[in-house]
């Protein structure tokens, strides 16, 4: 066991000896698989902020129930009172008819107008925050149904249409970058493939001497293999730190962008977690495009 | 230790290499295969460490069947053969010791140990001292040496060579020779392919003579 592992280590650090002998093109592949590694990484941390962002955003979800207008203040009082019972419900805020009616001739300008009139048009209204569990395009749309089958309530409007036109492009986003990051998944494992292909092309002598003296398929595979999975390493290193870069170029600017705005939104860049399990999977991708080619090709090897 | 049975060798290209060869040799036995080139030589001690495989016939190894041996098994099977070539089949780019190690590596023999087996190979092929030298830096003879500290390292009961003093100049193909010999002496079965036939008058062994893919003599 312990003569196992030494030799693993030792060929371990062997095959990062070889591939540090050639620095060019082992900095020219590691930087392909940044690349390919880092844009798919790049998107999620975007979409990953864009989440956090809009999560807080569910004020957006308000309902406005508007009464009939035969129903006096006391009914709006007491339909608040009801509905602040839900479980479903989080807050409900009163505005009346009088308020209602004030606060539109301040902000509309049309005071003078509004004064000929001989009765206030307007009915009282209700605005109904859901609880956060009910925050969702189908729990909003359930308290809308639910509210404008009681008595006494004319409409409930509910203007999520924007929220979910939002979800659903996020939800596109989503698989886009699941898509990309598949593709160029896909194209780091062809990259390290050919690699080592290369590479084995290059040592088909030795590998032809090793065969001959009695290693197995496996035995010779093992320096490839360990050499996927250091580019596989080096190239998602190399993502990661591109990330980090792109993260903190960009912070700033979109900070500033988004106080302009009001908001005091900052760019959040990979965690630690996200990063290491980068790590791992581009050391997965790395291995397996190793063990592809060098299953292949080593067979392929045969002493005469 | 060796058993040709009805063997036939017919390569891809058509050309009938073994016609029917049939021959034991025993344990502890110090054998030649002679013969021009293209009698069949090269194809013995390839079907030998299978490098490849009967068309027709049986060959036995050590009593055991080799169309039994499936590739998957052929690795461990050659670790227990040792084989020298013509042309040494050194890693130019690894120095001696490296090479005479490589099937101590591939058998998975822990390093402390392997140190101690190279040393005492070198010796054995009076290269001691040559460890840290890299085979191009050695003379053709020297390199052969190093070949045969290969594949003897791991103490095999079968060693081959496929004529290992085709480039050597008398004298030190004598010593070669010679070398081979006193490994049959402790016990070592040996098999030489060679045309040399001045060569192998000088030692008492069993010759078996090839012409045209069958044993003739």
């Amino acid at each position: 066991m312990k003569t196992w592992l030494a030799r693993h280590a030792q060929t371990l650090v062997g095959s990062l000896g070889r591939i540090v002998h050639h620095p060019f093109a082992t900095a020219m592949t590691i930087a392909v698989i940044a690349v390919a590694l880092a844009l798919p990484l790049f998107l999620n941390v975007l979409l990953q902020n864009t989440r956090t962002a809009t999560a807080n955003w569910n004020q957006a979800f308000e309902l406005s129930v508007y009464m009939s207008k035969k129903a006096g203040s006391d009914r709006a009082e007491a339909l608040a009172k009801q509905l602040r019972s839900r479980p479903d419900v989080a807050a409900v805020r009163v505005i009346s008819a009088d308020q209602a009616l004030a606060e539109f001739r301040e902000s509309s300008g049309f005071g003078k107008a509004l004064d000929l009139l001989e009765t206030n048009p307007l009915p009282n209204t209700l605005v109904v925050t859901p609880s956060v569990a009910a925050s969702t395009p189908e729990g909003t749309a359930t308290l809308k149904t639910s509210i404008g089958a009681l008595a006494d309530v004319d409409t409930v409007q509910l203007d999520t249409e924007w929220v979910q036109r939002l979800h659903a492009m996020l939800e596109v986003l989503t698989r886009v970058v699941w898509l990309t990051g598949g593709l160029l998944g896909l194209s780091v494992v062809l990259v390290v493939g050919n690699t080592i292909r290369l590479d084995i092309l290059n040592r088909q002598a030795e590998i032809e001497v090793m065969k001959l003296v009695g290693a197995t398929d496996g035995f010779t595979r093992r320096p490839f293999l360990y050499s996927g999975v250091w580019y596989g390493l080096g190239g998602g290193l190399g993502a990661v730190l591109a990330v980090a870069i792109a993260v903190t170029a960009l912070d700033k600017p979109l900070a500033r962008l988004a106080l302009l705005y009001g908001s005091p939104f900052h760019l959040e860049g990979l965690r630690f977690g996200a990063a290491v399990r980068i790590l791992g999977i581009s050391v997965g991708l790395g291995w397996l495009g190793s063990w592809i080619a060098a299953t292949r090709h080593i067979r392929a090897v045969e002493p005469t | 230790m060796i058993h040709f049975d009805q063997v036939h060798k017919r390569y891809a290209n058509g050309r009938e290499a073994l016609a029917g060869v049939s021959f034991k040799i025993e344990q502890g036995e110090f054998a030649f295969l002679t013969g021009h080139s293209g009698a069949g030589k090269s194809s013995i001690l390839k079907l030998i460490a299978l490098i490849e495989r009967p068309t027709r016939g049986q060959v036995f190894i050590d009593n055991q069947n080799t169309s039994a041996v499936k590739s998957g098994g052929i690795a461990r099977f050659r670790q227990s053969i040792g084989v020298v070539f013509q042309d040494h089949k050194l890693l130019h780019d690894r120095p001696v010791a490296d090479n005479v190690a490589l099937p101590l590596i591939v058998a998975g023999i822990a390093r402390r140990e392997i140190d101690k087996r190279v040393r005492a190979a070198l010796d054995q092929v009076g290269l001691l001292g040559k460890e840290k030298s890299r085979p191009l830096e050695l003379s053709t003879g020297e390199q052969q040496r190093v070949g045969i500290a290969r594949a003897i390292i791991a103490k095999p009961a079968l060693l081959i060579a496929d004529e290992p003093t085709g480039n050597l100049d008398p004298d030190l193909a004598l010593e070669i020779m010679q070398l081979f010999s006193r490994f049959n002496e402790v016990g070592v079965t040996v098999v030489i392919a060679t045309h040399d036939v001045h060569l192998i008058e000088r030692f008492d062994a069993r010759r078996i003579v090839l012409e045209g893919g069958r044993v003739v003599a």
